[in-house]
């Protein structure tokens, strides 16, 4: 086994660009997932507002229904294909976009469908008390959502939803197949053109575990705080 | 399409559920292993345990799957089959996922149950296998149904390498055919359709150990853990 430094000290500034865009796709991929979650998940509970906790099944299955469906149709299957279809169908279509902004939104698309499940448990865990109290303070159901239920529902599923932050940050490696020069294809192009595969490869290796288990340990300090 | 091409679609479904399988066995021996390792009463033991968990959900799948396709044969001289070199990447990652599994389903069996194992004389083997491993084993099978799907969705990935799994044969079939829209829909539809086997498949078995480890199965509304989080 040979490893030679010199190799990682070219690749370096490739890392920092792969770096950069690698951020730039986990920010905006993040976002993306934590407001279309957030849709998905209030889709999923259109019933009868303000009862709905208390018959959330058996109504409006006009809704839930297809965006049931649609959602974890999305879920179970991968991202990598998903990421193809919408890098290759959609200038079929009519619609060009950057490589960057097709995969930030397949990747946004596709962690909506676990963050919908988070809010979906963070708005469940809101005790019933709360929405009796919005009844009885005769609340019009926009200000019930946005004053009583969603604060505390969000501020219980900020931790989980970091979780996903982190779970997107491994998945940007996969942009790589469309093109997008993220930290694995800065590597994979530095590797080919040099010849080196094990230095660049090694180094974002450790990037991420750099990157990732810190984070983690954020997150656990997090949740200690907010989840009481 | 032509019969040629569904051939070729075909040969990828084959691909990728040898993939699924072969990685699947793979990763619960690994989840088993390191997931008992980490309630291991020597220290050395479970920190060891501890680091490959870290290590291995620290990186991303594909990372890994390059690793073991450039660097290994570089570093250490092996030059393993695709179907190998894929399944020991998507078994040894899955795996470290699978393993905080295993920890979390053993912590929570009541520690009484453990105790009274020990007030009978068991060893600490059998206490594993007779006392833990039976009640455990059924709490874990939801969280292993959402890893079995994420494996599913882990295999796609080799096609980057060149492997002729199911979404190597889509790309294919588009170059052939110069027209997407219709073969993604189909490869996505395929890849469903087996989750949706996979998921219904495990459910059962979930009812099966239950009922043998004397338990009615709960109807719950399942959250899946957020595989690639960090959080265990």
């Amino acid at each position: 086994m040979t490893w030679d430094w010199g190799a990682v000290r070219d690749f370096m500034p490739h890392f920092w660009d792969g770096l950069l865009v690698t951020l730039q796709a986990l920010a905006l991929g993040s976002l993306i997932s934590f407001a279309l979650g957030l849709v998905w998940a209030l889709l999923m509970q259109t019933p009868g507002l303000p009862h709905a906790r208390t018959n959330s099944r058996g109504w409006y299955p006009l809704v839930r229904w297809p965006v049931g469906i649609v959602t974890e149709f999305i879920r179970d299957t991968p991202l990598l294909v998903q990421l193809f279809f919408l890098f290759y169908v959609l200038p079929e279509w009519g619609l060009t976009f950057s490589a960057l902004t097709t995969g930030v939104v397949a990747i946004g698309l596709h962690y909506s469908t676990y963050t919908m499940q988070v809010y979906r448990a963070g708005i469940e865990a809101v005790p019933t008390g709360q929405w009796e109290a919005a009844t009885a303070l005769s609340l019009p159901p926009t200000r019930t959502w946005t004053a009583v239920i969603l604060p505390q529902a969000i501020r219980r599923v900020v931790p989980a939803l970091g979780n996903y932050v982190i779970a997107i940050l491994k998945d940007t490696p996969v942009l790589m197949a469309i093109t997008v020069l993220d930290m694995l294809g800065e590597a994979r192009l530095f590797s080919q053109q040099h010849f080196q595969f094990t230095e660049p490869l090694t180094v974002i290796g450790v990037a991420f575990v750099l990157i990732s288990y810190p984070a983690s340990l954020l997150l656990r300090a997090l949740e200690r705080r907010l989840v009481r | 399409m032509t019969s040629g091409l569904w051939h070729l679609v075909l040969s990828g479904v084959w691909t990728t559920l040898q993939l699924l399988v072969l990685g699947a066995l793979l990763a619960t021996a690994v989840s088993f292993i390191v997931g008992m390792a980490r309630t291991h009463r020597l220290w050395i033991v479970r920190f060891a345990a501890g680091v490959y968990t870290e290590v291995f959900r620290g990186t991303s799948t594909l990372i890994m799957i390059f690793w073991v396709f450039f660097v290994l044969p570089l570093a250490f001289g092996w030059q393993l089959v695709p179907m190998w070199a894929g399944t020991l990447a998507l078994g040894l990652t899955y795996g470290a996922y699978g393993a905080e599994i295993v920890r979390g389903a053993l912590n929570s069996v009541d520690p009484a149950q453990c105790e009274g194992g020990i007030a009978l004389g068991f060893t600490p083997w059998q206490r594993m296998r007779k006392i833990l491993l039976p009640q455990a084993v059924p709490e874990m099978i939801p969280s292993f149904c959402n890893l079995l799907v994420e494996l599913l969705k882990g295999t796609a990935l080799v096609s980057v390498m060149g492997m002729g799994d199911l979404a190597f044969s889509g790309n294919l079939v588009r170059l052939a055919l110069q027209e997407s829209a219709e073969i993604y829909a189909y490869i996505l539809l395929i890849y469903f359709v087996i989750a949706f086997l996979l998921t219904r498949m495990m459910r059962l078995l979930e009812h099966r150990l239950k009922a043998r480890a004397g338990k009615t199965p709960r109807p719950h509304v399942l959250v899946p853990e957020p595989v690639g989080g960090g959080l265990s």
